[in-house]
């Protein structure tokens, strides 16, 4: 046998192998040293005139330091009083879009998401499907709130629709990439006893994706209130619109009391997502 | 009664995994599917179900043409094949009652297995095959709360509930202990028994082979290179199947037991089982 007769004594040239392998380095990423060297340089120079080419005007620095200023004490002195019915009307209505949004986003999104796991849906379903997705993904929720108010005039309604629409691109997108992902085998034995297509989505895929779909609508939720603090200054309603007035009006501790209670809810949305993923692990 | 006859497979990639593979397995027999790892064991019994598509040659069950189904026949068909897997492939966030009910997907309308209201038949059925390969007080468990064991034990209640007419078993004890193997072993040779089924096991470990099946094919890069009983495997046929390698530790000894020496040797491990699962 190979093994019973002794490592035999090792020949000179493998001793210098061993010697020069001590002085091993991790091969670099690029190997070629001339281009290595050219692409750190490079970055550097690139950073270096980018940094130079930004222009600073110190003086209206100097200036907007005292409006900020003004800002933080707004903040620290919140009131809360004098524009309180308007900020109860922002957060209803923000909470409502949220909500409904983050609902009908998901209901749209599942059907659309599964229709783009490449290893479910047919090959025509799949390009429409991620074709949508990628529309809703490029346009940011500024570009459509602006179009939508267009559309339906000022008001939720174009902020329900804004937040619907980017909420599909986002869960369907990791809904269908979760499902990619999908432990192939659980699939397989429930296609080997015979079940139809429905039956494989319910009891192979179903199960595998349900709870990080659950954790990543909550995380929409989240998302989309603050969203609706973002496009309610471009006119799609909720306290985004409030905190657009007041700021319009020099009212920093009103803003500032409507900026600790956008804090607070997201700070709230936050804690339910965190314990409601834990539960469904 | 399954009939291969000049089964082939080219994937895509151009890879020929399968190259004219013909054999029979009446009822009751278990065939044991040796070979190196990429010789094609693994592809041979998923073309039988067509979880991969052949490229050629047939497959028969009884009268059955099972390479010439539509798509809903072969929806039909794949309900009398059991099939049990290498790692179980339970899904893991069912309980192990909706893994074993999920045999009988093949039989029940979406909304029924969507509801989770099976006839009671089946149910029943689920619960007398739960108890008869001993997981019964876990049925509401999680199936990832189960240990290896415990997982092919569904996993072989879950192809039993089909009630099917031929079992196709890929590495059925890959993930598990030396004991742990021998008794899933004993259990699908008894359960093949039992219902007078036959079986193909894709199985890697030699000894374990010829100690549970009654019959050997060797497959070497897509084509059968052996078939025979279990004793017939010679070094030399080793040799053909898996290449040159010093097989003398793998013979069997000649002071092999007999069978009565086995059956009563198999008696105490079940004995002592059953102790285990009660301490």
């Amino acid at each position: 046998m190979a093994n019973s007769n002794a490592a035999p004594a090792l020949p000179e040239t493998n001793k210098n192998v061993t010697a020069a392998a001590r002085a091993w380095r991790r091969p670099p990423l690029i190997r070629n040293r001339a281009l290595r060297w050219t692409c750190g340089a490079g970055v550097v120079v690139y950073l270096t005139l980018a940094i130079a080419s930004l222009q600073v005007n110190w003086v209206r620095i100097y200036q907007g330091l005292e409006r900020g200023w003004r800002f933080v004490q707004g903040f620290l002195l919140p009131d809360f009083v004098s524009r309180w019915s308007d900020i109860v009307i922002g957060m209803r209505e923000s909470l409502t879009m949220t909500v409904t949004s983050t609902v009908i986003g998901i209901l749209i999104s599942v059907p659309i998401g599964i229709g783009a796991a490449r290893n479910l849906a047919p090959r025509p379903v799949y390009l429409l499907c991620r074709g949508v997705i990628a529309l809703s993904r490029s346009l940011q929720e500024i570009i459509i709130a602006i179009l939508f108010v267009a559309m339906f005039g000022f008001g939720p309604f174009a902020g329900f629709l804004t937040l619907s629409f980017a909420t599909i691109g986002f869960l369907s997108k990791l809904l269908a990439e979760d499902i990619e992902d999908a432990d192939e085998s659980q699939a397989e034995a429930i296609r080997a006893t015979g079940a139809g297509w429905w039956q494989l989505i319910n009891y192979a895929i179903q199960p595998q994706v349900m709870p990080r779909l659950i954790g990543l609508s909550c995380y929409r939720l989240d998302i989309n209130f603050r969203e609706s603090a973002v496009i309610g200054i471009v006119g799609a309603g909720g306290i985004g619109a409030t905190l657009n007035t007041t700021m319009d009006r020099y009212e920093y501790d009103s803003a500032g009391a409507i900026l600790i209670l956008i804090i607070a809810v997201v700070m709230a949305a936050e804690y339910f997502s965190g314990y409601v993923r834990k539960w469904v692990q | 009664m399954l009939r291969i006859d000049n089964l082939r497979k080219r994937y895509r990639t151009g890879d020929e995994a399968l190259k004219g593979i013909s054999f029979a397995v009446p009822s009751g027999q278990i065939v044991g599917l040796i070979g190196p790892s990429g010789a094609g064991k693994s592809t041979l019994i998923r073309c039988v179900n067509r979880l991969v598509e052949p490229t050629g040659g047939q497959v028969f069950l009884d009268d059955l043409e099972l390479t010439a189904l539509s798509r809903s026949e072969l929806r039909k068909a794949r309900r009398r094949i059991g099939m049990i897997f290498q790692e179980f492939a339970l899904v893991e966030r069912l309980t192990v009652m909706e893994n074993v009910l999920s045999g009988r997907l093949g039989y029940v309308p979406f909304w029924r297995s969507f509801a989770r209201r099976y006839p009671p038949a089946d149910v029943d059925k689920a619960f007398a095959l739960l108890e008869r390969v001993g997981v019964l007080d876990q049925a509401d468990k999680r199936a990832d709360a189960l240990s290896g064991g415990q997982r092919q034990r569904v996993g072989v209640a879950r192809a039993l509930e089909q009630d099917p007419e031929l079992l196709l078993i890929d590495e059925p004890t890959a993930s598990l202990d030396p004991k742990t193997s021998r008794q899933i072993m004993r259990l699908i040779r008894e359960i093949c028994a039992e219902r007078n089924l036959p079986a193909i096991i894709n199985i890697h470990d030699v000894l374990l082979a010829q100690d549970f099946v009654d019959r050997i094919v060797g497959l070497r890069a897509g084509e059968v290179v052996f078939d025979g009983p279990p004793n017939a495997l010679s070094p030399e046929v080793l040799t053909r199947i898996y290449g040159e390698e010093d097989w003398a530790a793998l013979q069997r000894r000649p002071d092999r037991e007999t069978d009565e020496e086995r059956g009563a040797r198999e008696a105490v491990d079940g004995e002592l089982e059953r102790r285990a699962s009660f301490a």
